[in-house]
Order: structure tokens, then C-alpha cells, then sequence
């Protein structure tokens, strides 16, 4: 068997030319060709900023453009208005080529008021230049007070030379409703449509689309309110673009991380989703409760996160592979059924969308701080398999691998992703759907005779399980120690060969796997390592410091348990190794820490200890997906590059 | 079994199970504790209802009684401490054709799986569950139960006790969708025979609390009610458990209850002058999760490639 890891990223390099004016028949108005921009919609909480970026995200999408999308979502879901920390809103990056990370700072924003800005600006989100299509209404508001603070803004946002153009977005939808704070996000939409000259016909597509579930009257009121928008747009500003399509033969699908996780759990054909509500996880379940039903599957919502993970235990254990998802928390709660799945060897999908922690931590922000607890989090020896996906593609496809593994080995399986998959759109090729992704059929036949329920293959420490309704296999499994028959045993030689068998199945599956492919030179200053939902952002930071003359190149992990072999081969020919991350590290340089109490990024730690390298590490808990330019910061900074 | 119809056609199945066929190994229980008659009884009812023990499962937790499955030479799942249960639902979820059992003791569900017992319940997933009640902890050496009697000594409560225990009859009886809730004693083999095949017919989550003593920790409990034949009450109903005038008889108490009756058994279940055995609750139309888990089964790989093909289509560029 052998599990090839197809380099996923085809570097574009084709330029396209840009920032030239073409006048467009159709529109009648000059129009710039970019390359790409970044468009960035703050609002308060309820306000719909999201689901317009969204919108946007899979109108430009389905034209044939790369794009990222970054939700920035406060922890509460209406914290008070007009304040700066309770900013909620939604960053797209949108491109001719394609796109594989939020990028650095904002081209243009659509603020519905002036304290929402702040919060992102707290965030250095924004630039010289930056365009600020800002609500007007507050210019006018009956408090003197926000009169007050929204001239005072206007002036701070001048000095910081962002282009600011107040825009009357409140009297505009009330011409057509009562109500503005319910669609003007789709008002905005219909003026970004015509800002970045998108289609109007593929738009009111996506509006029947997100509104299906909503009356007839509701979705015509929010077309009409896209209209205005655009016809807005039209006539009172004089900047267009056109970010031209890339250039594809394959048929492609735009979706979430999580979207693409629920898809990856119909196509693995598993039949059970247990659950609880958990942010960022919560949505690839409700997305799965909409279809699974449809495909001979449910989603259980169980009462806790321990019911959960014990209810898909007791489901894969009965041969229905199941599948949990949850976050940090959650993964807590876990931890003992999570050993229990590894001593009684019963298959087990367990996904965890990563957040800030520890403990609640950051419940809506990105953070890669679960790898060591998933590598080491129950007490004894517990081997076993744990994946990164790093794009959404991944996300989908690896769920399908994930349940072939965890039946193959008979271990629970753990799928890391994080709230920046999670919630960030990008287009992928459409997969073939193949036949062997789907489970099979349950084995109801006979059990072998004299074939032991835990009758370890010596060299490789796989066995074969018996299924409830096999004749002849009856067995008890048990979290207690326990010999071939499953039977209690305590005996030294017996605890010791049961310990021996569980591990020695991962060195195994180890031999399988392939090293890791190398992005760019294979000896160099510098090599970047790197796992999980950065894989963008790392390659395109590698890429502009090596076009700097910087001889960096960089890996990335898809398997962190067992490790990818190779990995110290690859780094004996480079000077210096380091792990980029999203999780606490301290900083070297702190007069405080020594090498031997510095805290070391996770994935830092895991191959240090491999390796016996001595691997640096940069991170940090921002809650912010990693930007390139951040990265060719820390790049030039470890090989003291003046900058 | 072997049987004669009306045709008289000879009714046969392809194997005739024996009670050997149920059981494994020597039961490592302390001698006279009531796990053992649980288990006879266990294992008579496979027998007499001829199951196929490929064919079902015993789930338990942790705890003396939790051992149970061990003994038994069916499919098992000695699991975690309190989790019995959710192992049970999961594992009955698209699994109509097994049948499923829970044992689990007064720590395992009424302490640590407390949360777990009361999802359960409304659940109401088909299975059989007896609760082991023997008012101690005996694995771990005496430490005091939630179902413990006010005043109990033990190893965490020295000079006794000081928070009244829980009756799990009540708290079952207050939990929404409750739909089988009976009661039995381990000195009473035939009774509780009766008990556990009413409850094994019922269709639902069928909880059975056991009282039995612990000949080591807990050798007083129940004496009063082993020997005293006033205290105990037979629940009699045309719908409650039918057991036998040989049964019936080794009560000198009796009232009637009606099943169907709520708040009655409610009633019943916090008179704590008086011991009630039987049936004291039963709905027969409590909605079943585990009709709802088992109802999109058998599906094609082409009809699930089609579904997903269509999910692709909404997201196609």
C-alpha cells in the first residue's frame, strides 16, 4: 500500500498584464485590468458582512478567479454596536492566478461604520492608499456624539491616507425597504459587482442560492437591492476593475473547509457523524445533517463531547466507521475514549478544527495549537495516526484517506484542520468520483476459526477484528490490558508484546509513506518546515525571498504521526532549519529564556526530538492567519538579512 | 427452538443455542454477590429466546458489575467509567439487527455517568438495561454511592454519610420520554427472571434497577427486605410483568398499579416507607431513537455517488 502525496500546488507563473486601461462596451466605462486585490467588509455582528464577502467570494470563483476568503468573526454573536473589538466582517482576496492565502494588506474596504475599521487597523490590515468605502449615515446621526466620532474618524482615516469615499448605503436601501439593516449587505454586494466589474446574472444566481430556504418575496427584495447597489456604483464612482480568469480546461468547485470536510465524510461513505456544537467545527456538521440523511447516513448531536466520541465508538466498534468532529475543547473532553479507541484498536475518525487556546481561548480565530495534545494528549503509550490538511482540497480528500487508514491499521485516525480552512473559500478541481472511497459493506461472514481477536502479525503488529454478527468472533474489547483473546491480562510479558504490537503498526505504515517534496533548491541557507493551513502563505513568502536571491526553500507535512520519512536527510543540506506556525513559541532573543526553557513552536518541538536537529522556530498567536510578508520577515531575520 | 405448528410443519431453526453457548470462564465475583444471579438470568433469557450470540451485545462500564460481558459468549464492550451508555446508542444506532444489553453498577450510572444516564433515557433507544445497585463502590474498596443510604460508613465518609442518596426509579421516572422503568431484588431469581424477559420484550430503553447486596461492603442492605416479606410490594396490573403464582406468592404484599400511570409510579417511587417490585412504568409509544437511526440503511455506492455528485454540482464553478 502506498499513499502518495500528489504536490497539490502548481506554481502560476504566466504574468498577466495589469494596470492598463481598457474601455468595456458593455459598462461604458474605463476600467483597470489588476492582477488582484483584497477587498475587506467590516461591519457589526448580524449585519450580513459575511455572507456578502461570501457571495463575492463564489460570484468571482464561478467567473473563473482565484480567491481566499478569511471570516473575521467576534466571539459573541451580537456584541455592542459600532464598537471596535466587536468588529465582525469577512477579507477575500481575489486573483488571476490562483489564490493561497489571505494575503497582506487590504486594497479596499467596505466599512458600515467608522469604529469597525479600528479594530483591523489594531491588526495592521490596512495600507497607504487603501480605498475606505465608508457609511455615510453616521455623518447625520441624531447623537451628537457619534456626529462627533465619525468626523473625528474621517479625519484620522485622511491622515493615514486611505482613499475614503462616504457612501450613502442607509438612504440608498431605504428607497426600496423598510428596514436597511436587513439587506444592505446585498446592496454592497451589487456595488462591489460593479466596482469589480462582476457578473449581475451570476450574482442574482447566488442570491437564490444562499436565500432558498426564504420566501419568494424575500429573494426578489434583496435582487432589487443588488441592482441599486450596482446602479449606485455605476454612477457615482469612477474606479472599475477587471480581474481577469485563469485560464482552465478542468471543471472546478469553490467551498469552505468545512464544507469540504462534510463532502469528504459522504464520499468516505461513513455513516455516522457524532457531534456537539463547537466553534469553528459546528458548521461541517450542519452541513452534513442537510445531506448525509440523503446518502444513507446521520449526524447524531450527542449531549456532551464525551457522549460524542463515545457514540462513534460504539458505532465503529458495531463496523459503521464513524467520524466526530470538534475543536480544542473539545478534543479535551476526548482524551480518554481517545486512548480507549487506541488499547481496544477500534477504527475511529476524529477531526479537530483548530482554534486559539488553551483552555476556551480564541473560539472564532486561527491557531495550529493542538498538534502536540493530539501527538501526545492521553496518559500512556498512545501510537497513531494524525494528518494536517493543508488546503481545502486536502480537507475533503483526506477525510476519504482517513477512514481507509483507521480500518486498515484499526486506530482512530485524527485529521487536523483550523478556523482559517474552516471558514476560507477556495476553488479546487472537481475530483473524479470513485467507487472505492465509499465504505463497503460490513463483513457479516463467518470469523475464521482459531483466528484470535487480536491475532498481531508479528512483523507488521496488524490484525484482523472481528465485527458484531460475525459468527464465531464473539469478543469482548476492553480499555484494561489485555491478551489475544481480549481476556484481562496483567501478565508483564503480555502488557509488553500488546504495547509492542500497537506501536509497531505505525512503523509500518511509516514505510509506506513518501518524503516529503521540496519547494524550491534542495541545499540552501534555509528551510522553511511547515504544516497545515499556511502551506499558501509559506510558498508564496518563499517565493518572493527567493527571487530576492535568498536561498530558502521550504516542505510542508500532511502526516505528523508517523512522521514522513527523509526528513533528516533533507535537512542535513541546509544551514538552518525553521518550523513556521501558528501556536506560542517564545522569542529566542529574550534575555529570560535559555535553549533549555525556551518554549518551542509545536511542530519545532516534535522535530527536534526526531531529528536531534537543532530547529528554530517562528510563530505567534495573533489569532490572524499567517501573511507572506510576516513570513520574508522572519525569513530575512533568522539568516540577519538588514531589512 | 425446535417447534410443531399448527400445519404441523416442524418448525426449526438451523441451530439450537444451549445455555453453555452464552456463558464463558468462571465469573471472578466475590462469592454471594448478586452479580452472579444477574448473570444466570442473563443467560437463561438468551436461551429461552433462542438469541444468536453473534448476534448481541453486551455493553457495560466500569465497576465490579461492569465485568459482566466478560462472562458472557456474546460480542462485549468493557468500556470507560459512566459511558456505557453512549457506547450502547452508538452501537445500536445502524445496528437494528444486534441486539443490545447495558449492564452498569450505581457508580458507573447514577454517579459519574449520571449525564449519559438521562440523555439515555429519552433516547429511548431499544435495549435492555439493568442497573446493579448494590449502595457502594466494591472495585475501588468502599468509597460511599450517590445511591448510598444517608448515615452510610465507608472509606470517604467515616462518620457516616450526610446527603440523602438518589432512588434511581425516581430519577428515571422524571427524565422526558422514560418508557420501561422496573424494579427487582437479587434474592428473588424468579421475579427477577420475569422482570428482565418483560423488559427485553419491551420495545425501547428498558431500565431495570437490581438491588442486590455486596457480601463484602454492603452485607446488611436489604436484609430487612430479604426477610421481612411485609415490607415488599408486588405491583400487580393485567399490564405490568406477569410472573407466575409460584412468584406471586413469595410476596405477602400486593397492590395494584397500572402501568400506563405516571404519576402514580411517581408516586410509588418516593413512598420510602415501602419497596415496590415490578413494573411501574411503560409507555409502549415513546418515540425511538433508534427507529429514526435506522431508517436510510441500505443504501447503494451509486445511489451515494449520485448524491455526492449533485452536493458537487451546487459548489461547480
Amino acid at each position: 500500500m502506498s499513499f502518495c502525496l500528489e504536490k497539490l500546488y502548481v506554481r502560476m507563473s504566466d504574468s498577466i498584464p495589469f494596470q492598463e486601461e481598457v474601455l468595456d462596451s458593455k459598462i461604458s466605462k474605463k476600467s483597470k485590468i489588476i492582477k488582484e486585490h483584497i477587498v475587506e467588509i467590516v461591519s457589526d455582528s448580524g449585519e450580513g458582512a459575511q455572507k456578502c464577502g461570501q457571495s463575492f467570494a463564489a460570484i468571482s470563483a464561478k467567473m473563473g478567479n482565484g480567491v481566499w476568503t478569511v471570516e473575521i468573526i467576534p466571539a459573541e454573536i451580537q456584541p455592542p454596536a459600532r464598537g471596535r473589538a466587536g468588529a465582525s466582517g469577512i477579507r477575500i482576496r481575489v486573483g488571476s492566478k490562483k489564490v493561497t492565502n489571505v494575503g497582506n494588506r487590504a486594497d479596499l474596504i467596505v466599512a458600515l461604520n467608522e469604529q469597525v475599521p479600528y479594530g483591523r487597523i489594531d491588526q495592521n490590515a490596512y495600507r497607504v492608499g487603501t480605498t475606505l468605502l465608508l457609511e455615510k449615515k453616521w455623518a447625520t446621526d441624531d447623537s451628537e456624539d457619534i456626529r462627533t466620532k465619525y468626523s473625528e474618524a474621517l479625519d484620522d482615516f485622511n491622515k493615514r491616507g486611505y482613499n475614503v469615499i462616504e457612501v450613502p448605503m442607509e438612504d440608498e436601501c431605504l428607497k426600496l425597504v423598510s428596514n436597511a439593516r436587513k439587506g444592505k449587505n446585498m446592496w454592497v454586494l451589487g456595488m462591489l459587482c460593479n466596482i469589480y466589474t462582476r457578473s449581475l446574472e451570476k450574482a442574482e444566481f447566488q442570491i437564490r442560492s444562499i436565500f432558498r430556504k426564504k420566501s419568494e418575496k424575500i429573494i426578489t427584495s434583496n435582487i432589487e437591492l443588488l441592482h441599486a447597489g450596482f446602479e449606485w456604483a455605476q454612477n457615482n464612482l469612477d474606479m472599475q476593475y477587471q480581474i481577469p480568469a485563469m485560464q482552465e480546461e478542468d471543471e472546478y468547485l469553490v467551498m469552505n473547509g468545512n464544507e469540504a470536510i462534510a463532502l469528504g465524510v459522504l464520499a468516505s461513505g461513513m455513516e455516522v457523524c457524532s457531534m456537539y456544537p463547537i466553534t469553528p467545527a459546528t458548521s461541517a456538521s450542519h452541513l452534513l445533517a442537510e445531506i448525509l440523511s440523503k446518502a444513507g447516513g446521520l449526524v447524531h448531536q450527542a449531549e456532551d463531547e464525551i457522549a460524542a466520541i463515545g457514540f462513534a465508538v460504539g458505532a465503529s466498534y458495531a463496523g459503521k466507521t464513524a467520524v466526530t468532529i470538534t475543536s480544542g475543547p473539545g478534543m479535551a473532553l476526548k482524551t480518554e475514549f481517545l486512548g480507549f479507541a487506541t488499547m481496544a484498536e477500534i477504527p475511529l475518525v476524529v477531526i479537530d478544527v483548530q482554534r486559539g487556546g488553551p483552555s476556551t481561548g480564541l473560539p472564532t480565530k486561527v491557531e495550529q495549537g493542538d498538534l502536540l495534545a493530539a501527538l501526545y494528549g492521553q496518559p500512556g503509550a498512545v501510537p497513531k495516526i494524525v494528518m494536517a490538511a493543508s488546503t481545502i482540497e486536502e480537507c475533503f480528500h483526506f477525510v476519504i484517506l482517513a477512514r481507509k487508514l483507521a480500518e486498515q491499521f484499526r486506530t482512530p485516525v485524527y485529521l487536523l484542520t483550523d478556523a482559517n480552512l474552516a471558514t476560507g473559500q477556495q476553488p479546487f478541481k472537481r475530483p473524479n468520483i470513485q467507487k472505492d472511497w465509499f465504505a463497503p459493506p460490513i463483513d457479516q461472514s463467518p470469523w475464521k476459526k482459531d483466528v484470535k481477536p487480536f491475532d498481531w502479525d508479528q512483523e507488521t503488529g496488524l490484525s484482523k477484528r472481528p465485527i458484531p454478527g460475525q459468527a464465531g468472533g464473539q469478543y469482548t474489547v476492553t480499555g484494561l490490558a489485555h491478551d489475544k483473546l481480549s481476556m484481562v491480562s496483567y501478565k508483564p510479558d503480555e502488557n509488553q508484546e500488546a504495547s509492542e504490537m500497537r506501536s509497531k503498526k505505525f512503523n509500518s505504515f511509516q514505510k509506506t509513506l513518501n518524503p516529503p517534496e521540496i519547494s524550491g533548491e534542495e541545499k540552501g541557507d534555509l528551510l522553511i518546515v511547515g504544516w497545515g493551513s499556511t502551506l499558501g502563505a509559506i510558498d508564496e513568502a518563499v517565493e518572493t525571498a527567493q527571487n530576492e536571491g535568498i536561498k530558502v526553500s521550504s516542505i510542508h507535512l500532511r502526516f505528523l504521526s508517523p512522521l514522513q520519512p527523509g526528513l533528516k536527510e533533507i535537512f542535513k543540506n541546509f544551514k538552518n532549519i525553521m518550523t513556521v506556525e501558528i501556536n506560542y513559541s517564545d522569542s529566542k532573543d529574550s534575555p529570560q529564556f535559555s535553549e533549555s526553557s525556551r518554549m518551542y513552536s509545536q511542530l519545532a518541538w516534535v522535530l527536534r526530538a526526531r531529528t536531534l536537529v537543532d530547529i528554530d522556530c517562528y510563530s505567534n498567536v495573533e489569532g490572524q492567519p499567517l501573511s507572506p510578508a510576516k513570513i520574508v520577515k522572519a525569513i530575512k531575520a533568522k539568516l540577519q538579512i538588514p531589512q | 427452538m425446535y417447534g410443531l405448528k399448527s400445519n404441523l410443519e416442524c418448525d426449526t431453526l438451523s441451530k439450537h443455542f444451549t445455555i453453555e453457548d452464552y456463558g464463558k470462564g468462571v465469573a471472578r465475583w466475590c462469592p454471594g454477590c448478586g452479580d452472579h444471579a444477574v448473570l444466570t438470568n442473563a443467560q437463561r433469557l438468551l436461551k429461552e429466546k433462542q438469541l444468536d450470540p453473534a448476534k448481541i451485545v453486551f455493553v457495560s462500564g466500569i465497576g465490579c458489575s461492569s465485568r459482566f460481558p466478560f462472562y458472557m459468549d456474546t460480542y462485549g464492550f468493557h468500556g470507560l467509567h459512566g459511558r456505557a451508555f453512549p457506547v450502547a446508542c452508538g452501537v445500536k444506532f445502524r445496528r437494528p439487527d444486534l441486539d443490545v444489553f447495558v449492564i452498569t453498577g450505581d457508580g458507573d450510572c447514577c454517579s459519574i455517568g449520571a449525564g449519559a444516564w438521562v440523555h439515555a433515557i429519552r433516547y429511548n433507544m431499544n435495549m435492555t438495561v439493568l442497573l446493579l445497585n448494590n449502595e457502594i463502590y466494591g472495585l475501588t474498596k468502599k468509597q460511599t454511592s450517590p445511591t448510598s443510604r444517608l448515615g452510610t460508613v465507608s472509606n470517604t465518609t467515616p462518620e457516616g454519610s450526610i446527603l440523602p442518596p438518589i432512588n434511581p426509579i425516581e430519577t428515571t421516572l422524571g427524565v422526558s420520554n422514560a418508557s420501561f422503568v422496573a424494579q427487582t431484588a437479587d434474592w428473588n431469581p424468579e421475579h427477577m427472571y420475569q422482570t428482565i424477559k418483560a423488559g427485553f420484550e419491551h420495545k425501547g430503553f428498558s431500565f431495570i434497577h437490581v438491588i442486590q447486596r455486596c457480601p463484602v461492603f454492603q452485607m446488611n442492605l436489604g436484609k430487612e427486605m430479604a426477610t421481612n416479606k411485609d415490607a415488599m410490594y408486588l405491583l400487580n396490573h393485567k399490564d405490568g410483568i406477569q410472573v407466575g403464582a409460584d412468584v406471586s406468592k413469595t410476596f405477602n404484599s400486593k397492590i395494584e398499579h397500572d402501568p400506563s400511570d405516571l404519576n402514580k409510579a411517581r408516586e410509588l417511587a418516593m413512598d420510602k416507607s415501602k419497596v415496590f417490585m415490578g413494573l411501574f412504568y411503560q409507555n409502549k409509544k415513546a418515540p425511538r431513537y433508534d427507529v429514526h437511526g435506522a431508517s436510510n440503511l441500505e443504501y447503494t455506492v451509486e445511489q451515494k455517488e449520485d448524491v455526492l455528485s449533485k452536493e458537487f454540482d451546487k459548489y461547480a464553478i
